[in-house]
């Protein structure tokens, strides 16, 4: 099981390689020059040329590439070519709001969605099975900015009982902070609950079916029981899967909520820059997203592995 | 007399399916069943499948598996109406009065328990013994039913033990509370047939020492009538007769009674070698991709033409594997096929198309093996097509006679699989493998999913085959008693080697080699006391050496 874990952990890492590769190749080839795009139209040619020889620009890709590579490693993401400041930490900041926002989601959708769909399977086919269904396919439905600004209007506004911008700065209590991300989290719970439930439902349904839960019900076991007991344990491969997924969701996908709370993430982070041509600024994001994205998946097929009785209990 | 313990009355049982294209409609199963049951005694349900009996055994726990229901009757337990009894009350009943050993114990055990816990969970849950004490009971049982390291197997998960030793814990587990009625459900249909004689034993010991009465369920006569005391004779929902044991086998009074009795009472005389063998296989070794032991170890056999090769042993001896390497699925690291006068290529995708045409197959799960949407007819001209090139009027007529020979008759070219019955499925099978006018057919385990009566229908139907077309067969089975009805040489197999081989009659008699007699003594035969004559003369045995 050893040499599996390790062999998973490794693919882990030659993918990230592969990904960092894709990453700098893709934003080689956009069209538009960064340089140009500091300088304006109106600049000289000397200008622009002295300005790409100040940002390396001129250099060979590969030597571009392991530079790039090498700084990475060594905790140095470079510099924003638009505004000069560093991208570390910049991105620390923003990295640190992104992943606390995302915290609470999963605290809160998590459990919920596993609960929920461990409900829907008791009462299967029933009404609080359909409630539940049809309720998380619809906020799933909406798209998430419309949840966020109906959630704006009736909770901020109406009801008053968050602010509708979640503005945060490091000067704010963790209650102060909760309270801005309030509205935020619910917007995202709502949106990853629905897949995270029928996921959690259908693999809890499946197992359900084998004849070892036959036995159990004949052994007397109530039907909450059961499922705690029997089912549950033999389902947690495939709902982990899909819990992973959804907190890369939480992490990377959080864009267009970040927006509409002007949330300082890094999402719109990222969106400002890509707007600006900022070439290292969106590598750096994009490495990030990619690490966090893999990471989890990896995880995910790490929890498959330690929780497969034949594979932790060799003959 | 002492109140039964187990009363059953009128007993009606139901189902609804859901036929495609119709409406769903509700049939019966059962259709109403009296009997009683003493306690500390044991009553064999025996019948075919769809005869009701598993049903009947889970309704004595007030249990309907998927969609059937009791729809009559009354069923009482210890004077107890368990049919009318609240929920809760059946709850304790299930897991404490009355337990269940399914068939198999693979499948009921979960995979991410380790035995200990489920074998003492119901006995726990019920409150019957505490943990320590119900744990001490099942080291208890295990010694018992003669597990092997009693002490330590149950901290074992479910795949870390054999099959014979998980149906044992099951029955262990079933044991556990203290119950006062065990249902065994076909508990030793899964195992090899050397496997089923000592978990034979251990269930009857078990059940003595500890008095339990029990329903055992089976569709092997021979098998029920060592452990039970009455036999009730079921057949599509309805009791056909009740009676002892020895009433049951030695002087059964209904007609379909005699024929369980005495079925597989086909004679086959073996034929005589000819002087060119249609198959030769010389010295087969071969090993699965990615392993490092080989499956098959140096096999040489010949078959002739018109005549049957029996290969037999227990799971895992390599009978399958030597049907793979034949076919070209799985190429062999060494030896070499003669099939006809030519050399086989070792891989299925080099063989020119007579070699495939000329040797066909047909398999265990006639269910699987056949395109569910598509017709019988579809299914049949199929190779007169790929093979022949046979079209429209001419392929219709030939698609008729090969049913015909099968004796299937008119109206089912249009019928699909699924409405068809398992053993007309095998005969649907059968008559794909002749429309390619093989001169081998390998068999692979053929007979083992059907019941007894229809399994003896399409032996014969092979045999008849046989005769007609002269075509080899390669019959692989577990099934001695098939062995001696169809085959004219054998060949049995143990871990991967030939152990024995020749002529029907030079491998059936003695003297015989330690594993071929192990092999035929286990398998049961149907009269009283068979279980105890040869555990008693294999303690003579081994007692001697």
């Amino acid at each position: 099981m050893m040499q599996l874990l390790i062999q998973r952990l490794a693919l882990g890492l030659l993918l990230l390689i592969l990904v960092s590769i894709l990453i700098f190749a893709g934003t080689m080839i956009l069209p538009g020059d960064v340089a140009q795009q500091i300088l304006g139209q109106s600049a000289t040619p000397e200008a622009l040329a002295n300005l790409r020889a100040e940002l390396g620009l001129n250099e060979p890709p590969l030597t571009r590439y392991f530079d790039w590579l090498g700084g990475i490693l060594t905790g140095d993401l470079g510099t924003a070519l638009t505004s000069g400041r560093s991208i570390s930490e910049d991105i620390g900041r923003r990295l640190s709001n992104t992943l606390f926002l995302a915290f609470w989601a999963a605290v809160i959708a998590v459990p919920l969605a596993i609960f929920l769909g461990l409900l829907a399977v008791r009462y299967k086919d029933r009404w609080p099975d359909k409630l539940i269904s049809a309720v998380t396919l619809t906020t799933i439905s909406i798209p998430e900015f419309m949840i966020g600004y109906v959630l704006i209007y009736w909770i901020s506004i109406q009801l008053g009982w968050f602010p509708s911008v979640a503005i945060i700065n490091d000067g704010m209590s963790v209650w102060q902070k909760l309270d801005a991300i309030a509205v935020p989290v619910i917007v995202l719970t709502l949106v990853v609950l629905a897949h995270m439930m029928r996921m959690t439902r259908a693999a809890i349904l499946n197992v359900m079916q084998s004849a070892y839960i036959e036995t159990a019900e004949l052994k007397g076991l109530g039907m909450l029981k059961i499922i705690r007991k029997h089912a549950f344990p033999n389902a947690i491969a495939p709902i982990v899967n899909v819990v992973m997924l959804n907190l890369a969701y939480l992490v990377v996908g959080v864009v267009v909520v970040e927006v509409v709370f002007a949330y300082p993430g890094m999402g719109q982070y990222l969106v400002d820059h890509v707007s600006k041509r900022d070439v290292p600024v969106v590598q750096a994001c994009g490495l990030i997203f990619a690490a966090v994205y893999i990471g989890l998946n990896l995880i995910a097929d790490l929890v498959s592995i330690l929780t497969n009785p034949r594979l932790r209990h060799p003959k | 007399m002492t109140d039964p313990l187990l009363k059953v009355r009128g007993l009606k049982i139901g189902a609804t399916i859901y036929p495609p294209g119709e409406k769903p409609r509700d049939i019966d199963i059962v259709h109403g069943v009296d009997f009683d049951l003493a306690p500390g005694k044991v009553l064999g349900l025996i019948g075919e499948s769809g005869a009701g009996k598993s049903t009947i055994g889970l309704a004595s726990m007030a249990y309907g598996r998927g969609g059937v229901e009791i729809t009559g009757g009354s069923v009482e337990v210890n004077g107890r109406d368990i049919l009318k009894a609240p929920f809760r009350d059946v709850r304790r009943l299930r897991g404490g009065e009355v337990t269940y050993v399914s068939q198999s114990a693979a499948a009921s055990f979960n995979p991410a328990k380790q035995i200990m816990e489920q074998v003492t969970e119901a006995a726990i849950f019920q409150n019957k013994f505490t943990k320590a004490q119900a744990e001490a009971r099942a080291v208890e049982l295990f010694r018992k039913l003669g597990l092997p390291d009693p002490e330590n197997i149950g901290s074992r998960y479910p795949h870390q033990v054999s099959g014979g030793q998980l149906q044992r814990c099951m029955t262990a587990l079933a044991l556990c509370p203290e119950p006062d009625l065990v249902v065994f459900d076909e508990p030793t249909t899964a195992l090899d047939v050397t496997t089923q004689i000592d978990v034979l034993a251990a269930i009857k010991d078990a059940i003595r020492d500890t008095g339990v009465a029990a329903l055992y369920i089976t569709h092997d006569l021979a098998v029920v009538a060592q452990v039970s005391d009455h036999i009730m004779v079921l057949q599509q929902g309805a009791m056909v007769e009740y009676g002892t044991t020895d009433q049951i086998i030695n002087a059964p009074r209904e007609d379909y009674t005699k024929a369980l009795v005495s079925v597989r009472s086909i004679r086959h005389e073996e034929k005589q070698p000819t002087a060119t063998p249609v198959l030769k296989v010389e010295t087969i070794t071969a090993r699965y991709k990615g392993t490092d032991f080989d499956v098959l170890k140096d096999i040489t056999v010949d078959l002739h033409p018109g005549q049957t090769l029996a290969v037999v042993g227990e799971s895992g001896s390599g009978k399958s594997t030597l049907a793979r390497v034949i076919t070209g699925l799985l190429p062999p690291s060494a030896g070499q096929i003669t099939f006809d006068g030519r050399t086989l290529t070792p891989d299925l995708a080099t063989r020119p198309l007579d070699d495939l045409r000329e040797l066909q197959m047909i398999y265990q799960m006639a269910d699987t093996a056949m395109n569910p949407r598509q017709t019988v007819g579809t299914i049949i001209g199929r190779p007169l097509e790929f093979y022949f090139g046979l079209k429209g009027a001419e392929k219709q007529k030939r698609i008729q006679e090969l049913l015909d020979q099968i004796e299937l008759g008119v109206g089912f070219q249009e019928r699909y699989p699924a409405e068809l019955s398992g053993g007309q499925k095998q005969r649907v099978c059968i008559a794909r493998a002749l429309a390619a006018k093989p001169k081998l057919i390998i068999c692979d385990e053929v007979t083992s999913a059907l019941d007894p009566l229809v399994a003896d229908g399409i032996l014969k139907l092979l045999l008849e085959l046989q005769k007609r077309e002269d075509v080899a067969y390669l019959f692989i089975t577990h099934d001695l008693a098939t062995v001696r009805a169809i085959a004219d040489s054998i060949a049995v197999m143990y871990q991967g080697s030939v152990v024995r081989y020749g002529s029907k009659s030079q491998v059936l008699s003695p003297p015989f080699d330690d594993y071929t007699d192990l092999l035929l003594s286990s398998v049961p035969e149907m009269k009283l006391g068979w279980l105890e004559e040869v555990l008693k003369h294999r303690k003579m045995e081994s007692a001697g050496n």
